[in-house]
């Protein structure tokens, strides 16, 4: 097949819409007047962002527009609501309850609040990344102010029972706040019915700009500002807002909500299809996360090729026009594989051949073609380069995926040759 | 954005070994063979040698890793062909960073990886004549 480009990074950020970037642009050389302005200049620019803010609040079903901080981005989002919600809680009690697979601005802020005085408890999960509400019940102490799960998993997909953990922080009487950057614009995402009084999302993953973060919090759930300065946002994110990226934000939560089922059902048949065919045509290769389905986001694949390396597999397919990302050690600056993946404790040599595809509204049946006939000559191409391939033939090594019976498991060769375990 | 220009990871040198690697294989009835692990990522090295005469007459690699460790290895076995083995015990990551116009600073240990295997396979191959020169 001709080389083709493919972008398969939408978990990471996604183009901007054509209808979002035409309502930006005035608001650079025309509207370009500051909100917090008391002339028309300002008041022109008040009245798009309050339409932007009924937008993203519709998105969202959120009791009021008032509800929403805008902030600089998700992990800004993050941030706000850990540690704004710990300062201002901080008289209730010290304890925070997360999933041990929350994205990195969660995992990071919770942290930091562990230098100053707070404690966490971090939920595991199972095999696919699903964290048990019990756990969740059974984590909980008279000091906890604060349980943190995500919606969606950033890396493997896991859908999380956010709904059934609500009922459980509602009997308790504690806050729970969801991380929704993976899933907004992905699922339908209803703060009322999740009962959630804390949510964040980030509109550049679903084709809106980057430079906007959104933070819903309800009147329950009092947050203490980290952004010190002017009293925009009602006094809880200081500094003049980012007017473009919220215009454009309003319009891509708009045609979210609009195309929502639309795009699922597209993108959804795009992963079945890419799915069945990679296990078609690559032998010793394992899916991350729960299979396509009720349990699993539309757009995201998360697989382990074994016997080689990530990296590799993603430069190649970056070489060949495939754009995909991977949780590989090799990948990170710390060396150290994502910690999802050691989360849901997966072979270390797995989690080495790691990558992630995740899918978007305007990839077609022909990209994904491309990448079925692109892919498998890649592996090949690697594996031939891979001791641990022939050492497996030869029965030196065996496999995690397929056991066969028969020589050391990938792991303790790795040890052995190393001198020390691979972790 | 240019549209022209090519955005790669590495520079064209670790590219090109890494797309097009020089000695990838497993020399037939190799003199020695090593095979090393870094414990910090989990990439396996793998370097087998045919030796002539105190001299490296072939190296081929195998390597379980990312691009640059690829490229560390097809270039460690271009390097190495054809010095003495005093040579090649001397041989140092260094040389291979410099032969690639440079990795970026997280990547280094993937040359290292290079120089352990190239040693180990030495080594091999002298704990592999050490009997046969007691028996001589």
């Amino acid at each position: 097949m001709d080389k083709r480009f493919v972008y398969l990074d939408h978990q990471a950020t996604t183009p901007v819409l054509e209808e979002a970037l035409q309502a930006m642009l005035p608001y650079f050389r025309e509207a370009y007047g500051s909100p917090s302005s008391l002339h028309r200049f300002g008041l022109q620019v008040r009245e798009g962002l309050k339409e932007a803010r009924e937008k993203i609040a519709r998105m969202i079903n959120a009791e009021s527009e008032e509800d929403l901080i805008f902030t600089s981005g998700g992990t800004e989002s993050s941030n706000l609501a850990i540690k704004g919600f710990a300062d201002a809680n901080h008289r209730k009690g010290n304890h925070l309850v997360i999933s041990a697979i929350e994205h990195p601005s969660v995992m990071n802020s919770v942290e930091y609040l562990t230098k100053h005085g707070f404690e966490v408890t971090q939920v595991p999960v199972d095999a696919v990344g699903r964290i048990n509400p019990e756990d969740v019940r059974a984590a909980i102490t008279d000091k906890t102010i604060l349980v943190a799960v995500h919606l969606v998993n950033h890396d493997i997909g896991t859908i999380q029972p956010v709904k059934e953990i609500a009922k459980i922080t509602a009997e308790k009487g504690i806050a729970l706040y969801a991380d929704a950057l993976a899933a907004a614009g992905w699922m339908p995402i209803d703060v009322q019915d999740l009962g959630v009084q804390l949510l964040s999302f980030s509109p550049h993953r679903f084709y809106g700009p980057k430079g906007i973060g959104v933070l819903y919090r309800n009147r329950k759930a009092r947050v203490t500002s980290h952004i010190h300065g002017g009293v925009q946002e009602n006094g809880r994110r200081a500094g003049t807002e980012n007017v473009p990226a919220i215009i454009g934000a309003g319009v891509a939560a708009e045609i979210a909500v609009r195309d929502l089922s639309k795009r699922v059902e597209h993108v959804a048949a795009l992963q079945k299809r890419l799915y069945e065919g990679l296990w078609k045509h690559i032998e010793y290769i394992k899916l991350n996360g729960p299979e396509p389905g009720p349990l699993r986001v539309c757009n995201t694949l998360n697989l382990s090729t074994e016997f080689i390396e990530g990296e590799g597999q993603l430069l190649l397919l970056d070489y060949q026009g495939i754009a995909v990302a991977s949780g590989s050690s090799c990948v990170s600056k710390s060396l150290k594989v994502s910690h999802v993946l050691s989360a849901i404790k997966l072979d270390h040599a797995l989690a080495q051949g790691n990558i992630i595809m995740s899918l978007g509204k305007d990839n077609t049946v022909e990209d994904v073609d491309y990448v079925l006939d692109t892919f498998p000559k890649i592996v090949h191409k690697l594996r031939n380069m891979s001791p641990m391939w022939k050492e497996f033939e030869e029965g030196v090594i065996d496999s995690v995926i397929k056991p066969t019976g028969r020589g050391k498991s990938f792991t303790e060769h790795a040890a052995a040759v190393s001198g020390k375990a691979a972790h | 954005m240019k549209e022209t220009k090519e955005y790669t990871l590495y520079n064209d040198t670790v590219m090109d070994h890494f797309l097009n690697p020089r000695n990838m294989g497993d020399v037939q009835e190799a003199d020695g063979v090593g095979e090393v692990g870094a414990a910090a990522c989990g990439d396996i090295m793998k370097i087998s040698l045919k030796i002539r005469d105190g001299k490296i007459e072939d190296a081929r690699f195998k390597t379980f890793g990312c691009g640059s460790a690829i490229a560390s290895s097809s270039m460690a076995t271009e390097l190495i062909k054809g010095r003495t083995l005093e040579e090649a015990k001397n041989f140092s990551n260094q040389e291979v960073v410099d032969a690639l116009g440079g990795l970026p600073p997280v990547k280094i240990h993937c040359s290292v990886l290079a120089e352990e295997a190239l040693k180990a396979a030495i080594e091999d191959y002298e704990a592999k004549q050490a009997p046969k020169t007691a028996a001589a």
